[in-house]
Protein backbone atom coordinates (compact mmCIF):
# COMPACT_ATOMS: atom_id res chain seq x y z
CA UNK A 1 0.00 0.00 0.00
CA UNK A 2 1.51 3.12 -0.97
CA UNK A 3 2.09 6.01 1.21
CA UNK A 4 -0.48 9.03 1.24
CA UNK A 5 1.17 11.82 0.24
CA UNK A 6 2.43 14.51 2.70
CA UNK A 7 2.43 17.73 1.26
CA UNK A 8 -0.36 18.75 -1.19
CA UNK A 9 0.51 19.83 -4.62
CA UNK A 10 -0.18 24.10 -3.78
CA UNK A 11 2.68 23.37 -0.71
CA UNK A 12 5.16 21.57 -2.76
CA UNK A 13 4.79 24.57 -6.02
CA UNK A 14 4.82 27.32 -3.03
CA UNK A 15 8.49 25.40 -1.87
CA UNK A 16 7.41 25.75 1.34
CA UNK A 17 8.14 22.44 3.83
CA UNK A 18 11.04 20.93 5.71
CA UNK A 19 13.32 20.72 2.40
CA UNK A 20 13.92 24.07 2.05
CA UNK A 21 13.86 26.55 4.92
CA UNK A 22 11.38 25.36 7.08
CA UNK A 23 13.60 23.40 9.11
CA UNK A 24 16.24 26.21 9.39
CA UNK A 25 14.05 28.64 11.25
CA UNK A 26 12.91 25.56 13.56
CA UNK A 27 16.45 24.70 14.09
CA UNK A 28 18.16 28.24 14.62
CA UNK A 29 15.56 29.04 17.58
CA UNK A 30 16.17 26.10 19.00
CA UNK A 31 20.42 26.83 18.19
CA UNK A 32 19.78 30.67 20.35
CA UNK A 33 17.76 29.21 22.88
CA UNK A 34 20.80 26.67 23.95
CA UNK A 35 22.97 30.36 23.73
CA UNK A 36 20.89 31.81 25.62
CA UNK A 37 20.83 29.87 28.70
CA UNK A 38 23.90 30.67 29.66
CA UNK A 39 23.97 34.46 29.05
CA UNK A 40 20.88 34.81 30.46
CA UNK A 41 21.59 33.46 33.50
CA UNK A 42 24.58 35.46 33.30
CA UNK A 43 23.01 38.86 32.42
CA UNK A 44 20.35 38.60 35.20
CA UNK A 45 22.91 38.38 37.70
CA UNK A 46 24.96 40.54 36.87
CA UNK A 47 21.88 42.93 36.44
CA UNK A 48 20.55 42.49 39.89
CA UNK A 49 23.77 42.90 41.22
CA UNK A 50 23.95 46.02 39.52
CA UNK A 51 21.17 47.20 41.74
CA UNK A 52 21.75 50.91 43.02
CA UNK A 53 25.12 51.34 41.39
CA UNK A 54 25.77 54.99 39.92
CA UNK A 55 26.29 55.89 36.36
CA UNK A 56 30.08 55.55 36.14
CA UNK A 57 29.73 52.35 38.45
CA UNK A 58 27.41 50.75 36.01
CA UNK A 59 29.88 52.75 32.83
CA UNK A 60 32.92 50.85 34.22
CA UNK A 61 31.33 47.51 34.44
CA UNK A 62 30.20 47.76 30.63
CA UNK A 63 32.68 49.01 29.55
CA UNK A 64 34.96 45.76 31.18
CA UNK A 65 35.82 43.42 27.73
CA UNK A 66 34.62 40.60 28.87
CA UNK A 67 31.08 42.27 29.87
CA UNK A 68 30.75 44.19 26.79
CA UNK A 69 31.17 41.15 24.87
CA UNK A 70 29.09 39.17 26.56
CA UNK A 71 26.50 41.80 26.41
CA UNK A 72 27.03 42.11 22.38
CA UNK A 73 26.49 38.00 22.32
CA UNK A 74 23.20 38.48 24.33
CA UNK A 75 22.10 41.45 22.22
CA UNK A 76 22.90 39.52 19.00
CA UNK A 77 21.26 36.04 20.04
CA UNK A 78 18.40 37.72 22.09
CA UNK A 79 16.77 39.86 19.25
CA UNK A 80 17.56 36.77 16.62
CA UNK A 81 15.60 34.57 18.90
CA UNK A 82 12.77 37.00 20.28
CA UNK A 83 11.96 37.65 15.94
CA UNK A 84 12.02 34.21 15.37
CA UNK A 85 9.62 33.58 18.46
CA UNK A 86 7.40 36.44 17.71
CA UNK A 87 7.05 35.16 13.67
CA UNK A 88 6.19 31.81 14.91
CA UNK A 89 3.59 33.53 17.11
CA UNK A 90 2.35 35.72 14.16
CA UNK A 91 2.57 33.10 11.44
CA UNK A 92 -0.43 30.65 14.43
CA UNK A 93 -2.64 33.72 15.15
CA UNK A 94 -2.27 36.25 12.22
CA UNK A 95 -4.86 35.78 9.12
CA UNK A 96 -5.03 36.86 6.19
CA UNK A 97 -1.27 36.19 4.65
CA UNK A 98 -1.08 39.78 3.56
CA UNK A 99 -1.52 40.90 7.20
CA UNK A 100 0.50 38.16 8.62
CA UNK A 101 3.47 39.40 6.36
CA UNK A 102 3.44 42.60 7.31
CA UNK A 103 3.30 42.25 10.85
CA UNK A 104 6.11 39.68 10.58
CA UNK A 105 8.44 41.92 8.27
CA UNK A 106 7.16 44.72 11.05
CA UNK A 107 8.75 42.70 14.41
CA UNK A 108 11.62 41.82 12.05
CA UNK A 109 12.56 45.39 11.54
CA UNK A 110 11.89 46.47 14.70
CA UNK A 111 14.29 43.61 16.42
CA UNK A 112 17.16 44.60 13.92
CA UNK A 113 16.33 48.60 14.47
CA UNK A 114 16.64 47.57 18.34
CA UNK A 115 19.66 45.25 18.33
CA UNK A 116 21.63 47.71 16.07
CA UNK A 117 20.85 50.97 19.39
CA UNK A 118 21.49 48.62 22.26
CA UNK A 119 24.90 47.16 20.37
CA UNK A 120 25.39 50.61 19.23
CA UNK A 121 25.14 52.25 22.96
CA UNK A 122 27.55 49.26 24.16
CA UNK A 123 30.29 49.73 21.39
CA UNK A 124 30.57 53.71 22.62
CA UNK A 125 30.50 52.81 26.76
CA UNK A 126 33.05 50.55 25.83
CA UNK A 127 35.38 51.60 22.99
CA UNK A 128 34.58 55.89 24.16
CA UNK B 1 -5.74 19.41 -5.37
CA UNK B 2 -7.08 19.44 -1.42
CA UNK B 3 -5.86 21.45 1.05
CA UNK B 4 -6.27 19.22 3.54
CA UNK B 5 -3.61 16.70 2.62
CA UNK B 6 -1.53 19.73 4.22
CA UNK B 7 -2.22 19.19 7.99
CA UNK B 8 -0.04 21.56 9.14
CA UNK B 9 -0.91 23.99 6.36
CA UNK B 10 -1.09 28.11 8.23
CA UNK B 11 -4.42 28.13 5.81
CA UNK B 12 -5.70 24.85 6.98
CA UNK B 13 -9.29 24.47 6.01
CA UNK B 14 -10.70 20.88 6.36
CA UNK B 15 -13.77 18.99 5.06
CA UNK B 16 -16.20 17.96 7.13
CA UNK B 17 -17.52 13.65 7.07
CA UNK B 18 -20.37 15.33 4.53
CA UNK B 19 -18.48 17.16 2.26
CA UNK B 20 -18.46 20.53 3.80
CA UNK B 21 -15.65 22.54 4.15
CA UNK B 22 -14.78 23.71 7.92
CA UNK B 23 -12.36 25.93 9.50
CA UNK B 24 -10.13 23.96 11.74
CA UNK B 25 -8.25 25.46 14.87
CA UNK B 26 -4.48 25.78 14.82
CA UNK B 27 -2.35 25.38 18.01
CA UNK B 28 -1.86 26.57 20.67
CA UNK B 29 -5.36 27.87 20.87
CA UNK B 30 -6.67 30.13 23.63
CA UNK B 31 -10.27 29.00 22.64
CA UNK B 32 -9.64 25.21 22.56
CA UNK B 33 -7.80 24.20 24.91
CA UNK B 34 -8.82 24.13 28.77
CA UNK B 35 -6.51 27.12 30.27
CA UNK B 36 -6.92 25.40 33.79
CA UNK B 37 -5.15 22.44 32.55
CA UNK B 38 -1.63 22.74 33.72
CA UNK B 39 -0.35 21.12 30.07
CA UNK B 40 -2.00 23.87 28.38
CA UNK B 41 -1.53 26.78 30.88
CA UNK B 42 2.44 26.12 31.18
CA UNK B 43 2.71 25.83 27.36
CA UNK B 44 0.84 29.17 26.45
CA UNK B 45 2.50 31.05 29.60
CA UNK B 46 5.66 29.92 27.71
CA UNK B 47 4.24 31.97 24.99
CA UNK B 48 3.35 34.93 27.36
CA UNK B 49 6.39 34.85 28.68
CA UNK B 50 8.23 34.85 25.43
CA UNK B 51 6.29 38.51 24.54
CA UNK B 52 6.69 39.52 28.00
CA UNK B 53 10.53 39.32 27.17
CA UNK B 54 10.50 42.08 24.39
CA UNK B 55 9.29 44.57 26.97
CA UNK B 56 12.44 43.85 29.28
CA UNK B 57 14.28 44.09 25.84
CA UNK B 58 12.87 47.46 25.36
CA UNK B 59 13.87 48.66 28.78
CA UNK B 60 17.29 46.65 28.28
CA UNK B 61 17.72 48.88 25.19
CA UNK B 62 16.45 52.08 27.05
CA UNK B 63 19.02 50.87 29.80
CA UNK B 64 21.93 50.91 27.63
CA UNK B 65 21.18 53.70 25.27
CA UNK B 66 20.80 56.17 28.52
CA UNK B 67 24.30 54.45 29.97
CA UNK B 68 25.91 55.60 26.41
CA UNK B 69 23.97 58.86 26.49
CA UNK B 70 24.92 60.25 29.66
CA UNK B 71 24.46 60.69 33.32
CA UNK B 72 21.09 62.94 33.11
CA UNK B 73 19.73 60.24 30.60
CA UNK B 74 20.50 57.54 32.88
CA UNK B 75 19.48 59.33 36.27
CA UNK B 76 15.79 58.89 33.92
CA UNK B 77 15.99 55.40 34.18
CA UNK B 78 17.38 54.70 37.32
CA UNK B 79 14.59 57.16 38.70
CA UNK B 80 11.99 55.01 36.69
CA UNK B 81 13.82 51.68 38.03
CA UNK B 82 13.34 52.98 41.75
CA UNK B 83 9.85 54.02 41.79
CA UNK B 84 6.82 51.59 42.33
CA UNK B 85 5.94 50.84 39.19
CA UNK B 86 9.54 50.41 38.19
CA UNK B 87 9.70 47.84 40.67
CA UNK B 88 6.56 46.02 39.78
CA UNK B 89 7.66 45.78 36.59
CA UNK B 90 11.71 44.49 37.20
CA UNK B 91 9.84 41.70 39.78
CA UNK B 92 7.50 40.83 36.53
CA UNK B 93 10.61 40.81 34.76
CA UNK B 94 12.35 38.46 37.01
CA UNK B 95 9.35 35.91 36.94
CA UNK B 96 8.89 36.72 33.57
CA UNK B 97 12.82 35.65 32.60
CA UNK B 98 13.14 32.70 34.62
CA UNK B 99 10.05 31.06 33.56
CA UNK B 100 10.55 31.38 30.16
CA UNK B 101 13.99 30.41 30.82
CA UNK B 102 13.20 26.96 32.94
CA UNK B 103 10.12 26.32 30.24
CA UNK B 104 12.60 26.94 27.14
CA UNK B 105 14.93 23.82 28.73
CA UNK B 106 11.89 21.28 29.30
CA UNK B 107 11.38 22.02 25.39
CA UNK B 108 14.54 21.37 24.88
CA UNK B 109 14.41 18.01 26.99
CA UNK B 110 11.14 17.30 24.75
CA UNK B 111 13.23 18.15 21.39
CA UNK B 112 15.37 15.86 22.19
CA UNK B 113 12.86 13.09 22.33
CA UNK B 114 12.62 12.81 26.44
CA UNK B 115 9.48 12.96 28.99
CA UNK B 116 6.73 13.08 26.55
CA UNK B 117 4.32 10.33 28.94
CA UNK B 118 2.43 12.39 30.96
CA UNK B 119 3.31 11.78 34.76
CA UNK B 120 6.79 13.24 33.24
CA UNK B 121 5.23 16.19 31.81
CA UNK B 122 3.47 16.85 34.78
CA UNK B 123 6.32 16.53 36.88
CA UNK B 124 9.00 18.70 34.92
CA UNK B 125 5.57 20.78 34.42
CA UNK B 126 6.06 21.43 38.28
CA UNK B 127 9.70 21.47 38.31
CA UNK B 128 9.76 24.49 36.15
CA UNK B 129 6.73 26.20 38.37
CA UNK B 130 9.18 25.48 41.76
CA UNK B 131 12.13 26.47 39.70
CA UNK B 132 10.94 29.70 38.46
CA UNK B 133 9.91 30.84 42.10
CA UNK B 134 13.04 29.58 43.62
CA UNK B 135 15.27 31.31 41.17
CA UNK B 136 13.03 34.80 41.51
CA UNK B 137 13.79 35.28 45.39
CA UNK B 138 16.98 34.25 44.86
CA UNK B 139 17.36 36.86 42.23
CA UNK B 140 15.30 39.50 44.37
CA UNK B 141 17.56 38.65 47.27
CA UNK B 142 21.05 39.70 45.27
CA UNK B 143 18.73 42.54 43.72
CA UNK B 144 17.78 43.79 47.46
CA UNK B 145 21.41 43.40 48.76
CA UNK B 146 23.23 45.09 46.34
CA UNK B 147 20.67 47.74 46.52
CA UNK B 148 20.98 48.27 50.27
Amino acid sequence: MATPPQRSPLGRVRGLGSSRSGTHHWWMQRVTSIALLPLTIWLVFALASLAGAGFSQVQAWAAKPLNAMLLLAFLGIGFHHTAAGWQVILEDYVKPERRRLIFVLLVNGLCALAWLASSFAVLRVALL
Amino acid sequence: MSLSEDGQHPDYVGTRTDGTPVSRPLSPHLQVYDMLQMTSALSIMSRATGIAWSIGLAFLVWWLAALAAGPLAFADVQWFLGSVFGWVVLVGLIVVTWYHTLAGIRHLVWDAGHGYDIPSVYRSGRMVLVGTAALSVLTLIILIAAWI
